[in-house]
């Protein structure tokens, strides 16, 4: 747990600082903790590994959506915790799910410590992304798909460096808000 | 989509982050608010015409100086419980200091002075003009302070609701000290303090429906 809080930290304090590979390593660590955490709170109202990786999605980009919130001088486990938890409070109230429908026979059949990422999420984040007003969607295109320069992405959409980095912004909240939307069926 | 794919697609080309941005942020949406609610105050009530004399001016700066330790301490507890688990290790007890030495005023105010001049000391002149005007002026530094924090991540969003409203009625009350000729301890604790304390209510209640991101 310390090591993992020292570990987890340490990366988190790199991709402040725009490291991405930090990030991604973040992230994935973060994926693993996130699918174990929902798993097994979704086991125990019978709901199943696909639910559990949309929220896995979910908490993944509010965390980094929201990662200017995390304040240095504080552990970063009890901040990922508490997203984690607001996360899954919101889909409870989403979905309207009472702990009174759980069927208990289902409950075990997932395993609450299973770790693997073979189960995709419901939404496919491309058709998704269609749905996007032109600029977000060219500009995420662009940077975060290409992986192409904010400057030359810029000079490819047409727009400011500075519009691209804000469509990039945007176009993921909205997509974030779109995954909560579909996710609630 | 795998986690794997959004993964990457979110670590592709990152930004680096500003790490002071949600104080930097409060402060601004504060002097903003702030500003709002002296501009509506000095326009629509005009400041108090009797500045000169000291007693005015002592009861003026009574009211600033309780005003201004309610916006401080809002400041401090937002910049915590905007951010997520920001609620975990914040004691709200503090908070409770300006209105306890306001009302501990008010009592000795009234204990020195005859039981019948009360009832002019505690409901003023005006006290139905405080009434309604401070909620009315606190609402667009309400808006700004909720707009802001919404933006951050708090996860106890009553809480984070009430505290944006203790911070939009400290402002409103600020604004309106310079319009209000009621000088007496008993009336700020009450209507000031009783108003301030609405909008911590509104700001409860709204949280949990506006805060949400």
């Amino acid at each position: 747990m310390t090591t993992d809080e020292t570990d987890l930290k340490s990366l988190m304090l790199a991709s402040l600082d725009g490291h991405a590979a930090s990030h991604r390593a973040l992230l994935g660590q973060l994926s693993g903790r996130l699918r174990a955490y929902y798993r097994g709170k979704l086991a125990r109202i019978g709901r199943g590994a696909a639910d559990a990786e949309d929220l896995v999605q979910e908490a993944i980009l509010a965390i980094h959506l929201k990662r200017h919130t995390y304040d240095p001088a504080e552990p970063l486990t009890p901040w990922v915790h508490a997203i984690a938890r607001y996360k899954l409070i919101d889909f409870l109230r989403r979905t309207r799910t009472s702990p009174a429908d759980v069927p208990i026979d289902e409950a075990d059949t997932i395993a609450a410590h299973d770790d693997n990422s073979d189960v995709e999420s419901s939404f496919d984040v491309r058709r998704l992304m269609e749905q996007l007003p032109k600029n977000m969607r060219y500009s995420i295109e662009a940077v975060k798909l290409e992986g192409l320069s904010i400057a030359e992405a810029a000079k490819r959409c047409g727009i400011s460096e500075s519009g691209v980095k804000m469509s990039i912004h945007r176009g993921l909240k909205t997509l974030a808000a779109m995954i909560a939307r579909e996710s609630q069926a | 989509m795998k986690t794997d794919e959004l993964v990457t697609l979110l670590g592709t080309n990152l930004e680096p982050v500003d790490r002071r941005s949600i104080a930097r942020t409060l402060y601004v949406a504060l002097a903003a608010g702030s500003i709002v609610a002296l501009g509506l105050s000095l326009i629509g009530l005009g400041v108090r015409s009797d500045l000169t004399t000291a007693r005015a001016f002592i009861f003026l700066v009574i009211k600033l100086a309780f005003a201004f330790g309610i916006v401080g301490l809002a400041l401090v507890y937002l910049t915590k419980l905007a951010r997520p688990g920001g609620e975990r290790k914040t004691r709200s007890l503090l908070v409770t200091m300006p209105f306890l030495v306001i009302v501990a005023l008010a009592g000795i105010s009234l204990a020195l002075s005859p039981s019948s001049h009360w009832e002019k000391m505690i409901v003023g002149d005006q006290w139905l003009e405080c009434l309604i005007s401070i909620p009315i002026i606190a609402i667009v530094p309400f808006t700004i302070s909720m707009w802001v924090v919404r933006r951050a991540a708090p996860t106890d969003l009553a809480r984070a609701g009430a505290f944006a409203g203790l911070a939009a009625g400290g402002m409103s009350a600020m604004a309106y000290a310079l319009h209000c000729t009621d000088d007496s301890l008993p009336f700020i604790a009450v209507w000031y303090g009783g108003t301030i304390v609405l909008c911590i209510l509104a700001g409860a209640i709204l949280g949990p429906r506006l805060l949400r991101w």
